[in-house]
């Protein structure tokens, strides 16, 4: 393997690359919001995206997906590649990548609509129109997100009379439902109530033997808990672009950092 | 005159500053003055509806409310007050705008909200915002000129009548419609639209699938309103309708509606005829007030859905 600059280890790797990102540097218009980012996300395992609030973990989570497109004037350089393939490429469908790569929000997003149709929503844009075999995709995204019991004998309601913690499995219901590769999760525990918080890490332990999964995350407890390998994100100085500083085995990242920035956050000596 | 003094001596016996009497009163009349404002405004209502009731009740009388509510015939010289023809008129001049003008006027309301780029959304919103400050004798004289001979040449009639009234009231309720509609569709949160995107929705299944149904209500609303303005709008109709107090008879032949036949017959009538007019303001308030009763209790079933 080439050597790398910035901080891909690749030793710290085991098994398939899902995601390989080579010198990623992504622009807001003229602002420079990333840079040098090199990383490879491993298949089936939880990567844990850690760093002060506005060091571009989420911005980096939405190239992913190209969920920057949607926003005029963003640029990026560099290459992404899922299972090998440029996501970027010229021809590729953006909107066919993200029923790949699925991503769950800050604020559980469901629609106004009921509970069923939430999580049949993926599978409609798919053409799937039979009753049964959308019955049976429902009821399987459902069980899978841990909310089937729950939710079994109501399903006509309104996704927006569940709880937060609820709507927010819904929401991982409705992604799992078109059966995506991956999941990015943008702080998803950060607006919910914390039995809640135990049912999503409890879900993602399960789901990632399926399913790989990249989480932003503000509390590094929980980076600690769910995730099997940990980024860094720092900006250094501001109007200066982010870089990835660390990238590594989670146990390692968290009890002997290389780099001292690093254990500098993670003792909570900034940000 | 003694009272104010005494509160002078215990504001400096205190270390608090009191209120000076020149601030109260100043305070005073500014909250009547609001409050005056306000008494007006409903008072105007009441007094026009109060007179409209006053002058208008005796249609029970004469010509009796079933030969008014229940006429087929409208003819002030035959002595004949039935308002079926008018409110058919005003149905069919109403709908014909709806289903031409809430469709034009939704899209432009997605347009603006979901697919113009700013630079668009600043050419075409101000153009849409004008169409609402455009006189309706302006849009009367325009649907007069221009539409009139193209649905003479479509309907082989003059060009008078339904078809042309439901064209000009269309382009009128636009920009009521559109407006209301990109608010309704402004107010969907904005990661239910980013779920879809990241869900592998394009932005046309977006639109339809997504936020429509959200802003449903909003959009129905804003329809609503819209017509409203067609069922009250008189001066742009009675210069295309043609006029003629009769039942609907095809797109292009004339037709009366109910502000139409109040216009055109009030400088001449007396007696009967008069109160029978009133008897159509009647109507049409109690019309309004019942559109306005609807997007009151649809607002309320969404607060409550929310």
């Amino acid at each position: 393997m080439t050597p790398l600059s910035g901080a891909a280890r690749p030793e710290a790797l085991e098994g398939a690359a899902k995601f390989t990102v080579r010198d990623l540097d992504f622009y807001y218009g003229d602002f420079h919001a990333l840079t040098g980012m090199n990383i490879d996300v491993r298949e089936n395992s939880v990567t844990a995206f850690i760093g002060p609030s506005g060091c571009g973990k989420s911005t980096f989570l939405r190239c992913l997906n190209r969920m920057n497109d949607l926003i005029p004037g963003t640029r990026i350089d560099g290459t992404i590649t899922l299972d090998g393939e440029d996501i970027y490429g010229p021809g590729v469908d953006p909107v066919d990548l993200r029923r790949r790569v699925g991503m769950i929000f800050q604020q559980p997003n469901p629609f106004p609509m009921s509970i069923y149709d939430n999580v049949a929503f993926g599978p409609r844009l798919h053409g799937i129109k039979k009753k049964e075999e959308l019955d049976q995709i429902v009821e399987q995204a459902l069980m899978r997100a841990n909310l089937w019991k729950e939710v079994k004998d109501i399903m006509e309601r309104g996704g927006l009379t569940l709880s937060g913690g609820q709507q927010q499995r819904l929401c991982i219901a409705r992604v799992l439902a078109v059966q995506p590769d991956v999941l990015l999760m943008d702080e998803p525990c950060s607006a919910i109530d914390p039995t809640s918080v135990q049912k999503v890490e409890d879900l993602m332990a399960e789901l990632k033997s399926s399913v790989t999964i990249i989480i932003v995350t503000h509390n590094m407890q929980q980076a600690a808990r769910v995730s099997d390998e940990t980024a860094f994100f720092l900006q250094e100085r501001q109007g200066e672009p982010a870089e990835l500083i660390e990238f590594g085995r989670t146990a390692e990242i968290f009890t002997s950092p290389h780099d001292r920035r690093t254990e500098d956050y993670i003792t909570g000596r900034f940000g | 005159m003694s009272e104010p003094l005494k509160t002078e001596k215990a504001a400096s016996s205190s270390g608090l500053k009191m209120m000076s009497r020149a601030t109260y009163f100043r305070e005073a009349a500014l909250k009547n003055i609001f409050l005056l404002c306000a008494v007006l405004a409903v008072a105007a209502v009441g007094l026009i509806f109060v007179f409209t009731m006053a002058r208008g009740w005796e249609v029970v009388k004469d010509p009796g409310l079933a030969a008014f509510l229940g006429g087929t015939e409208w003819s002030s010289s035959l002595g004949r007050f039935g308002i079926l023809p008018l409110i058919n008129g005003t149905i069919a001049v109403t709908l014909g705008a709806l289903l031409l003008g809430a469709p034009l006027a939704i899209g432009t309301a997605v347009f603006l909200s979901e697919i113009a780029s700013p630079r668009m959304r600043s050419i075409v919103r101000p153009a849409v915002e004008m169409l609402a400050g455009v006189p309706s004798v302006v849009f009367g004289f325009f649907g007069l000129v221009m539409i009139r001979p193209v649905v003479a040449e479509l309907t082989g009639g003059m060009g008078f009548g339904t078809l042309t009234a439901s064209v000009i009231l269309a382009v009128m309720i636009v920009p009521t419609i559109a407006t209301l509609t990109e608010d309704a569709l402004g107010s969907v949160p904005p990661g239910i639209r980013e779920a879809s995107y990241a869900m592998g929705a394009t932005t046309w299944q977006t639109i339809y699938k997504v936020l429509l149904p959200a802003a449903k209500i909003g959009i129905i609303d804003a329809t609503i309103l819209g017509m409203g303005r067609a069922i009250g709008e008189t001066m742009a109709v009675v210069m295309v309708a043609g006029n003629a107090p009769q039942f609907f008879k095809g797109l292009g032949a004339p037709i009366a509606t109910i502000t139409s036949q109040i216009v055109i017959d009030m400088s001449y009538a007396t007696g009967t005829h008069k109160t029978a007019l009133f008897g159509l303001a009647i109507i049409l308030f109690l019309i309004s007030m019942g559109l306005v009763a609807l997007v009151r209790a649809l607002s309320r079933l969404n607060t409550k859905k929310a």
